[in-house]
């Protein structure tokens, strides 16, 4: 008897789970880095592996920092929204090319525009840890002294962009 | 009025479905042969009270009446009218309208081939179906009725997402429900046997054609979603292991080793426990996948503005539905004893190795699936489960099942002795071994990986054409007469099985050996691969109902002869603004050339894309030779004898359906 109450008990487990899960939204996710300064590196270019680039180099402006690769399906969900968003010059974005292969990201970024003024090449995934990426894409909105302000994870839609982002980067850059 | 008309419709289908669901499980428990009498016309009013409702929607579509809620939401009036018409399935109300229509099909369908039925089986078997659809029309009518007014009405309707503007799109939703929901019967003859305590051959023999055709329709759906992919979204894949394709994938798991179990059961008498929990499992694991799609607990590329009352809803609609189910099994099944004894070797045992290899791959995919949720709900962090995940886990654990794949036909049932078989399978398997290990060679590139996936489909196929030749042999008469005589179930199997082959081909072949270019073209370059010189013609502005594209002409020529043109498409559709990009496709037998344009570069230069993909389309070709597999085997008329004895399915020869 007892083993055959099994299936049914692990599905008592899976809709307890589920219960929990109902609560919480997949998208929003705490950050523990807001407000704290963005973590430094210095890595390579994706377009020219040959200069490199740091956080630093963006002191005194705000800017985007979003996390991409080419294996990412909602990335390209998210990418017009960034196309159309480059060609305002509202706010400079620079890519962290996430866990990628360079000849796959530079395909990636021919076939669907590219909107960074520069992506860096995050290939093993360790600046992604200091950044606390769950999962890609993911996009935060650092100041002029350098502190993350604002984190956005999944894609960014046009409504995103205009409610949360945008606004952001006004305060910021007043 | 008409949607209110819709609206009213859904409420009397879920008075007649409270009564289908309620008297005849009485009646069947207390054996009052009116109340059973109730199953059949319920459910047949049901069925036609529900087509009412999609009706009235599909006619809102049709007319345009964004006084509607949904239909403002999910459509326009520049949407062509078989997108209007797809629509009704493009949103969630609509979708779970969709669902209880195809489970009301579905009864309706049990309600005229079930004469046959002992009256407290047919009873049974349809008042589960009713009980589940009083849990779909409360959860429409109370938290997402499709005929909700918008008051005032919309001037013009927000438009289908563009996504879904495709002749794919009108077809695969409903083939992959019409799946998904098949397995409600299957599920409710088991539920059926186990509240009558009857779990012997003949159950399992009028559970089968109808898990093999809800399992034809879901292979079929889940193919021409995976179809639908590959050409509409531009970048060429064919299956991505998100979430929402894994809930389709799930039920299919378990649906094929229900199928194989169903087998051991109506010829053999055994795995009859085993058999009910994989019935409950496979309808289980299709409601879940609704729960998962519908309620927004985990996030994927189908994602859907949630709400989660809804969310509640559907879960406790679950925790109910297989809550009971699984204890009824628990309470039930001890009782229902073991059947026929069998060897450590024999065919008993391969079924139930695959089996247990599936279930052991449903249960990697599920927690694949879930991994997030579950590390969420522990408050452990958010993370996401990627297809490398995927790929390590699932591939290792479907490599024994389909080399047992090879072996199963050939094995006897009860005994088989092991050197005998390996005697028989010897040149099957040396045969696969040496092609697969040339193969690559002549095809111009060696890799192991490339040489074990060949090495499997070729195994099956070698295994499959001697169990033909064998079979046919031994069989007198002259060829035709000697096909004819083996059962349309047989040579469903072997096609079956012979699709999965062709599909690991097409998958071995795309994997190791496709090519992609990203390439700058001005008019007049060219690009060549794999001998096609591809020549850019440049690209000129169009309009299209609801879109402004700009097509592409690209001249495709081999050996200085011209092969075909190929038109691919950037669209800009109006209402959404959103950008799509429409591929185009070559297709053939050995290999696709894919074209998808990128970006428009400076005086009419374009980023263009070229994929040479050989022996994709091998991959959608397996999966329709395993639907056809599963036509030919309900096609068999055993089924529909009504009067057979134990003895004649005991005394059929040995391979005779797997």
């Amino acid at each position: 008897m007892l083993r055959f109450l099994a299936p049914f008990a692990v599905f008592v487990a899976l809709i307890i789970f589920f219960a929990i899960g109902l609560t919480r939204d997949p998208r929003e996710i705490p950050s523990p880095l807001i407000n704290q300064p963005a973590p430094t590196f210095t890595l390579q270019q994706l377009q020219v592996p040959a200069k490199q680039f740091s956080p630093a180099d963006m002191r005194g402006q705000v800017w985007l920092f979003n996390v991409w690769a080419s294996w990412c399906v909602s990335c390209r969900e998210e990418h017009p929204v960034f196309v159309e968003l480059a060609k305002r010059n509202l706010v400079p974005i620079v890519g962290l090319n996430y866990k990628d292969q360079r000849p796959d990201a530079l395909q990636w970024l021919t076939q669907f525009g590219n909107p960074y003024v520069l992506s860096v090449t995050d290939f093993d995934g360790r600046i992604g840890i200091d950044y606390g990426v769950y999962g890609v894409p993911e996009t935060y909105v650092i100041d002029k002294q350098g502190v993350i302000r604002m984190k956005h994870i999944g894609p960014v839609t046009p409504q995103i962009l205009q409610d949360k982002i945008l606004p952001k980067v006004q305060e910021l850059s007043k | 009025m008409i949607p209110e008309l819709g609206h009213f419709a859904l409420i009397l289908a879920l008075t007649l479905a409270l009564a289908q669901g309620i008297l005849p499980l009485i009646g069947a428990a207390t054996n009052q042969t009116n109340f059973m009498a109730v199953a059949r016309p319920a459910a047949q009013g049901q069925f036609v009270f529900v087509a009412i409702a999609f009706a009235c929607l599909a006619y809102a579509f049709l007319v345009n009446d964004f006084s509607v809620q949904y239909v403002a939401t999910n459509s326009n009036t520049r949407l062509p009218a078989q997108y209007r018409f797809a629509a009704v399935w493009g949103g969630h109300e609509g979708s779970i309208l969709l669902w209880t229509l195809t489970l009301s099909v579905w009864t309706l369908l049990v309600t005229l081939f079930s004469r046959h039925l002992p009256q407290e089986m047919a009873a049974r078997v349809l008042g589960v179906m009713g009980l589940i659809s009083v849990g779909f029309l409360l959860f429409m009518l109370l938290v997402s009725n499709p005929f909700d007014r918008l008051i005032p009405a919309a001037m013009e309707g927000r438009d289908l997402n563009p996504l879904l503007q495709d002749p794919g799109m009108v077809i695969h939703p409903p083939i992959l429900y019409i799946g998904y929901v098949g397995f409600s019967v299957a599920f409710a003859f088991a539920l059926a046997a186990l509240m009558g305590g009857r779990l012997d051959a003949a159950w399992a023999r009028w559970s089968r054609p109808w898990t093999t055709a809800a399992w034809m329709f879901l292979t079929l759906g889940i193919a021409l979603g995976s179809w639908w992919a590959y050409y509409e979204l531009g970048w060429g894949g064919w299956w991505f292991w998100d979430p929402v394709e894994n809930a389709s994938f799930l039920p299919w798991l378990v649906g094929t080793a229900l199928i194989h179990s169903l087998a051991v059961t109506e010829k053999r008498g055994t795995f009859k426990s085993w058999t009910v929990l994989l019935a409950i499992t496979a309808f289980s694991l299709s409601l879940l996948g609704t729960f998962l799609v519908r309620s927004g607990v985990l996030t994927s590329v189908h994602a859907f503005a949630t709400d989660p009352k809804r969310g509640v809803f559907i879960l406790i609609f679950l925790a109910i539905v297989i809550g009971a189910s699984l204890l009824l099994f628990a309470w039930r099944a001890p009782k229902v004893g073991l059947g026929g004894k069998f060897a450590l070797i024999s065919r008993e045992t391969f079924l139930l190795a695959n089996n247990v290899l599936l279930l052991v791959a449903t249960g990697a995919v599920l927690l694949g699936t879930l991994y997030p949720l579950f590390i969420d709900a522990l408050d452990l962090g958010k993370i996401s489960v990627g297809p490398p995940y995927f790929d390590a886990v699932f591939m290792p654990l479907m490599a024994p099942a389909i080399f047992l794949m090879g072996i199963g036909p050939f094995a006897r049932w009860k005994e088989q002795s092991l050197p005998e078989l390996a005697k028989r399978l010897k040149w099957a398997f040396g045969v696969a071994l040496i092609s697969a290990l040339l193969m690559p060679l002549i095809i111009g590139k060696w890799t192991p990986l490339i040489s074990f996936g060949l090495l499997l489909a070729f195994w099956v196929i070698a295994a499959g054409v001697y169990g033909v030749w064998s079979r046919l042999a031994q069989t007198p008469g002259v060829m035709l007469s000697r096909i004819a005589k083996q059962t349309p179930s047989w040579w469903g199997m072997q096609l079956a099985h012979l699709g999965i082959a062709i599909f690991i081909i097409g998958v071995t072949l795309v994997k190791g050996y496709e090519t992609e270019n990203d390439v700058r073209m001005n008019i007049g370059s060219t690009v060549t691969m794999n001998n096609y010189v591809f020549t850019f013609r440049g690209a000129t502005q169009q309009a299209g109902p609801n879109y402004q594209a700009w097509v592409g002409d690209v001249e495709i020529s081999k050996n200085g002869k011209l092969v075909t043109t190929m038109h691919p498409e950037k669209r800009n559709y109006l209402a959404t603004g959103m950008a799509m990009t429409e591929a185009a496709i070559d297709a053939g037998i050995t290999r696709d050339l894919y074209v998808a344009l990128g970006e428009p570069l400076e005086n009419g230069a374009w980023s263009v894309r070229v994929y040479h993909k050989p022996f994709v389309d091998w991959i959608w070709g397996g999966c329709v030779l395993m639907a056809l597999g599963g036509l030919l085997a309900i096609s068999d008329r055993r089924y529909r004898l009504h009067q057979r004895s134990a003895k004649a399915s005991d005394a059929l020869p040995v391979g005779s359906q797997a």
